[in-house]
This record gives structure tokens, sequence and C-alpha cells, in this order.
């Protein structure tokens, strides 16, 4: 399953460790939020970059008060119909500041890449060679936003009321 | 009128190449049918009995002359030369070819219509009011606030793949005619005591399976606000609403399991995070929206114009006119509801012709603007008086002059088995015998205002729930058979209707109907007492004796 990271399709540094298997000694590492949970400490002091990959239907409260410490965060697609995971990255984007990797799992299909970057998500563990290739040309196909949300981009609406603006300052 | 600028025209552009990218990648194999499933009902694209049902967005019901015309270009181009107008102010093609939808929706985008949304768990188009911004005493046109909620709801990056599907609807006006009460979030707009303008915020309610009328969960909320509240709401829903169970899927059923009180706590929370953000709507933004709705330059004219005087000795004329014609805010004009409920008729349905027709009588007399109601009516909101006696002339011509709007053949009724590959049993069949039944327009206005409303199956698309008399189309052993309730309305007042006994065979809908008028004519308390009021006088047990006692 390719990576597309920062808009490319990259090596993945982070080893997924399962339930019950043993964790590497260093090396970064994506873990299960029930793993994760049974000892924060232990896994974070752990040599090595930490992810932890969190179910869509748990809340992210749970998991605020490590975020500072985490490299990534991995939200769920159990299917592409499913969209809990996009409140849950604007939350963790917009609301609680987190920085590091935030990556799409599951069902990612390139008809959702918009719709994710929008919601903050910056790594997609993508289904299909062939989404994953025409990543960057998904993403371009759009340049018209209506809503605000923590990715930046500027929306239509305040296009208008700059453009208001320019104009009323050019008379 | 709403004018698109070049962001929107921009935007709906994009969505099609994007679909046309997806029919591409589904017809060439890459898609699998179920991947495609979801993304082309995305862009209102079903899969009917015999061929693919495409649905097409009229926000908050309104359409200029030429928005009609290319609908009626996409009806005799790709379809069978009609359409079918919707409750929700959409219109639907039954016969449209996959591989000719991207080129259908190309020429739809030229004038600024899509389908965005139309179908799939998202939000769907937002309705409102079709008498909006003509309509006496209305607080203000609530087609300003359905369109910022229009770009709101557009491709929302965290609000496409909800639980369910989500319907708001927004009236301004006293009288309910968008039917905010069924729908997962109602608005009404009004004045608090201290003046300011704002919405009440009703939520949970619909129809289908388990049908809810709305409750109140927030009184009151300041227009700057109303934006990060509706977010809120939807927030909530996304995360909590259920997802293992489609039956009880929608926001209604959520509400109805947490309690409303406790639902609007969630909601309350949420909000307090994000209430004062870039959702915030400054008045200089609403003021850029409203810029872009242009109004018709209204002369002064008289209230009572010549023309009108000579043809009142027409009693086809006066009968429309009577029944048709509303009062409209400007003196002089007036709003005109067209029937498309002809006798005999499918209800809600339009030819090209009667389409390119309607859009020329528009341009000729209504400042080029159309309106459709969840009646599944059409309308011209701005018809000068003294053009009414032509407009009438030229409206029976088109078989669009049948005086019965709000009568008991303005029948409401979803495509049901003829169309529809959820439906257990036909609808279209009864609504057009009722309306052979009920086709003397002296007996029809002596029975006064009442609303049939015909589902083809649980899902409630005909809004049976809520008619005053309603029928719902089950199926036993094979056999069609209609559940009917009365007392149901669907106004300020909403309530769901009560069922009155049980199921009767096809054959017998019609008679039972007859049965139920003929006891509420001779059960008013006076000629002017409505049907549903009758019902909500006397219960339905007399009516069920009625209906019952000889089968």
């Amino acid at each position: 399953m390719p990576l597309v990271k920062d808009g490319k399709i990259a090596a993945d540094l982070f080893v997924h460790v399962f339930d019950g298997a043993e964790l590497p000694g260093d090396g970064a590492i994506l873990v299960p939020a029930a793993r994760f949970l049974e000892d924060p400490q232990a896994l974070l002091a752990r040599a090595g970059k930490l992810g932890v990959i969190w179910p869509n239907n748990r809340d992210i409260d749970d998991l605020v008060p490590y975020l500072d410490r985490l490299a990534a965060v991995a939200l769920v697609f159990p299917s592409f119909r499913d969209g809990r995971a996009y409140s849950q990255a604007r939350l963790l984007r917009e609301r609680y500041g987190f920085e590091g990797e935030l990556r799409a799992t599951g069902q990612v299909l390139r008809d959702q890449f918009v719709f994710m970057l929008r919601a903050g998500f910056d790594a997609f563990e993508v289904k299909k060679d062939s989404d994953a290739a025409a990543f960057a040309a998904t993403t371009k196909r759009y340049s018209v936003f209506y809503q605000p949300t923590g990715d930046g981009r500027v929306t239509a609406l305040n296009r208008r009321m700059q453009l208001r603006h320019s104009e009323s300052a050019g008379q | 009128m709403y004018a698109y600028d070049e962001l929107d025209r921009t935007l709906i552009n994009e969505r099609v190449s994007e679909f046309r990218d997806q029919v591409k990648r589904r017809l060439s194999g890459e898609l699998t049918e179920d991947e495609f499933k979801m993304l082309r009902l995305q862009n209102g694209v079903y899969l009917q009995l015999h061929a693919y049902m495409f649905r097409v967005a009229i926000p908050y019901g309104t359409l200029s002359s030429k928005q009609l015309r290319t609908l009626a270009h996409v009806a005799r181009r790709y379809d069978r030369g009609y359409g079918h107008f919707t409750t929700r102010q959409n219109i639907q093609y039954n016969w449209i070819k996959l591989s000719e939808l991207p080129d259908a929706l190309a020429d739809l985008a030229e004038v600024g219509i899509h389908a965005m949304q139309t179908s799939g768990n998202n939000m769907r188009n937002v309705t409102s009011d079709q008498w909006a911004g003509v309509a006496p005493g209305e607080i203000e046109d609530p087609r300003i606030w359905s369109e910022i909620l229009r770009q709101h709801t557009t491709l929302h990056p965290e609000f496409s793949f909800l639980p369910r599907k989500f319907k708001i609807a927004i009236t301004a006006s006293d009288h309910d005619r968008a039917a905010i009460k069924i729908h997962d979030i109602g608005l009404r707009l009004y004045r608090n005591a201290e003046g300011e303008t704002g919405f009440e915020v009703l939520v949970g309610g619909g129809l289908g399976r388990t049908p809810f009328i709305a409750k109140t969960i927030k009184p009151f909320v300041s227009r700057r606000d109303i934006l990060s509240y509706v977010e809120a709401i939807l927030r909530v829903y996304n995360q909590y609403g259920r997802r293992d169970n489609i039956y009880k899927a929608r926001i209604k059923i959520l509400v109805h399991e947490l309690g409303i009180e406790k639902f609007a706590a969630e909601v309350e929370e949420e909000w307090e995070h994000i209430r004062d953000s870039a959702l915030t709507l400054e008045d200089s933004v609403i003021e850029e929206i409203r810029s872009r709705f242009s109004y018709p330059a209204y002369d002064k004219l008289p209230h009572m114009p010549e023309e009108l005087k000579k043809t009142a000795h027409d009693p086809h004329f006066e009968a429309w006119r009577r029944n048709s014609v509303f009062t409209h805010k400007v003196q002089g004009y007036s709003i005109v509801t067209l029937s498309l409920k002809p006798v005999g008729g499918p209800p809600g349905d339009a030819t090209a012709d009667q389409m390119d027709a309607v859009a020329d009588l528009a341009d000729k007399y209504s400042f080029g603007e159309i309106r459709v109601g969840h009646e599944q009516n059409l309308v011209l909101p701005h018809v000068a008086k003294r053009d009414l006696p032509a407009l009438w002339k030229a409206l029976d011509k088109i078989g669009l002059a049948t005086p019965n709007i709000n009568l008991v053949s303005d029948i409401i009724a979803c495509p049901g088995l003829d169309y529809c590959s959820l439906a257990n049993a036909r609808s279209i069949p009864i609504a057009q015998e009722l309306t052979r039944r009920f086709a003397n327009h002296e007996t029809a206005n002596m029975i006064g205002r009442l609303h049939i409303n015909i589902s083809g199956c649980i899902n409630a698309c005909g809004h049976h729930h809520v008619g005053h008399i309603g029928i719902l189309g089950v199926e036993k052993n094979g056999e069609e058979f209609y559940q009917i309730t009365i007392g149901g309305r669907a106004d300020e007042n909403a309530q769901m209707g009560t069922l009155i006994g049980p199921a009767v065979p096809y054959g017998d809908v019609a008679d039972v109907i007859e049965d139920i008028v003929e006891a509420y004519l001779a059960l008013r308390a006076r000629p002017d007492e409505l049907f549903v009021d009758t019902v909500k006088r006397l219960g339905v047990e007399p009516f069920r004796e009625r209906v019952y006692a000889t089968r």
C-alpha cells in the first residue's frame, strides 16, 4: 500500500506494530490506541518516533494529553463512507494544535484526497497504486473552497471581500 | 435571483470535470460499482428500476427563465422529454444514460445549475419558501441565508460522509411553506424582543420509517452565529450519529435517543469552541451575499386594474384567479401558482415544451423568474395583476391552469413503483385516479383545502405522514396495500397523521378517500372548517367508522 506524504509517494518510515507483537528496539513505530494507552509512558520513553493509530469511535480527548510528544497520529476510515475521522482530524489540527504527521488509513481513495487535505491530513496510506500516482493531479482539481478550515486555503467569501476592498481602494 | 460569480462558476465546472473523470473510471472498470455508487450518489445519480435517475438541485426553489430552458433542454436531449419536480426543490430525470451524464451536467453548469449533493449521505439542497422575497409580512428574504448555507454545505470537507442524508430548510414567514419541522435542521428567521434578527433552530425532524417532528434546540441564534451553530450540530452528529443501522442513522434518532436536552448540551459545548471563529458572519459578509440577489424594478400599479375588472365575468378565469393567484407584497402584483397536477396526470411532472413555455411566460410576465415549491408546483412570483387574464389564457393552452392549488387533487406523490427500486407499491396511478374522482372544480372547491400525500413505501418521499390525508403503499403477500392516515400537517403546526385502520387493497383506495371526504362534508361544523380541523376536533373515530362499516 503506497504512502503519500507531503504530496509525493514516499517510503514509510513508521513500522506498524500490532497488538501483542514485539516492539522493535528503535526506529519509528505506529501502535494501536489500546496498546498505547496500556502504558503510554513506556512507549513515549522509547528511542525512536512514536505514532498512534486512533480509532474513529473513540473520543480524541483521551489522546490529547500526549499530543506534543507524538510524531504521528493515524486516523481510520474503515470505509470511505464513514466520515468520523474528518471531524477528529480537524479537532486535532484546529483545536489542539497537533503539528505532527496526520495520517489517513483504511479505505483511502483519490476521491477523498481534497476533503482530507482540507481537514488537516498530510499523509495518506492509499489503497490503490493508481490513486497514489494521481495524488498531485487530483488535489489540483479544485481551486475554489467555500468553507474556512485550518488548512489555510482562502475561502471564496474571503476572496470576494478582498476583491471588494481592492475595488473600493482603487476608487 | 442570485447571480453566480466567477468563483461559484469555477467550482461547479471543477465538480463537473471531477465527475466526468469518475464516470470514465467506472466505464473503464477502474472503479467497482460499489466504489462508484458513493461517488455518483454525491452527484445525484441513482440506479432505479429501469435506468439511472438523475436529480438536479434547484436551490431554494429559484430559477431564471434561462435555467428553466436548460432544464427543458436536458429533458429533451438526454431524457424522454419530461422531468419530475420533487418535494425538495429538485428536478428528476428518469431515463438518463450514464455515459451522457457528464455532458448533461456540463450543459447545466453553463447556467449555474448543479446536482451536487442531491443524494448521498451529505448535506442536501437547502430548501426554502417558494414565496421568499415576495410574501407579504416576511421578516426578510430567507434565500440570502439559504445561499449562505448552500455555499457552506457544498463539498464540505468534514461533513460529506455523514451517517445519513441531512436536510436543511428555512422560512422567514409566520406561515411555514418550507415544512421546516420535518427537516433535520429547520431554521425560522424572526425578530426577537430586542429587535435583533436571528433564527429559531429546530433539529431532528424527519419522516421515513420513524417519523419525528423537529424540536427546538435553541430558541434564538443570532444571524452572525448561525453558521457556527449549524457546524456544531453537524460535528456532534458526524461523530455520534449511528452508523451501525441505516434505519437509525438520521439525526432524529440521535436526538431521540439522547433526548433533546442532552443533545442540545453537546451542541452547546461544541459551539462554545467555535462560535468566535472564521465562521462568524460579519454584517459585511452577509451584505456581500445579499448584494448578489437582484430584485425586479416593480412599477407603481393600481390595486385593481381595468384588465382584471373586464375579465371578472369569465367564471373560468375567476375560478383560476381565486384559486391560484396570491397576494404579493407589492401592490398591483400577484404571486401565481402553476398547477403541475392536471386531471389524470402524474403529480409534479412537466414536459420540456411546458418548461420552455413557462420560461417564455416568465420573461413576459414575471421578470424572468420562476419558483418551485415543495408541493411540486411551479410559481411565477412577480406577475402584474393587469397581466393575469393574458397569463391565464397562455397557461390554459399549455395545460398549466388547473385551478386546484391546495385542493384535494393537488396531490403530493413520490414516483412509486412505476420508477423507484425502493417502492412497495405504485403512487402515481393512485394520484391519477383521485384527480379524476375529484375533477369537478365546484366539488373540490366546496371541499376546500385538503392535502393528500402519497408515498409508495415507508421511506416517505411523498410525505404521507404529514398529509391531511396520507396514503402509504405497503406490500402484503405480493400485493399492493395502502395504509391511510388522517390529520397530518406539514406547516407551522406540523404533526403526524393518525392511522384510521387496516390497510386497504389498491382497487379500494379511491373509494376510501371518497368516503373520508364525504364523512368530512357531513361532519364539518361550518363550510369553512377545514378537513384537518374537523379531524382535530373529532378525532379519527367517525372517519374510521365510515370507512370500515361496510368493508
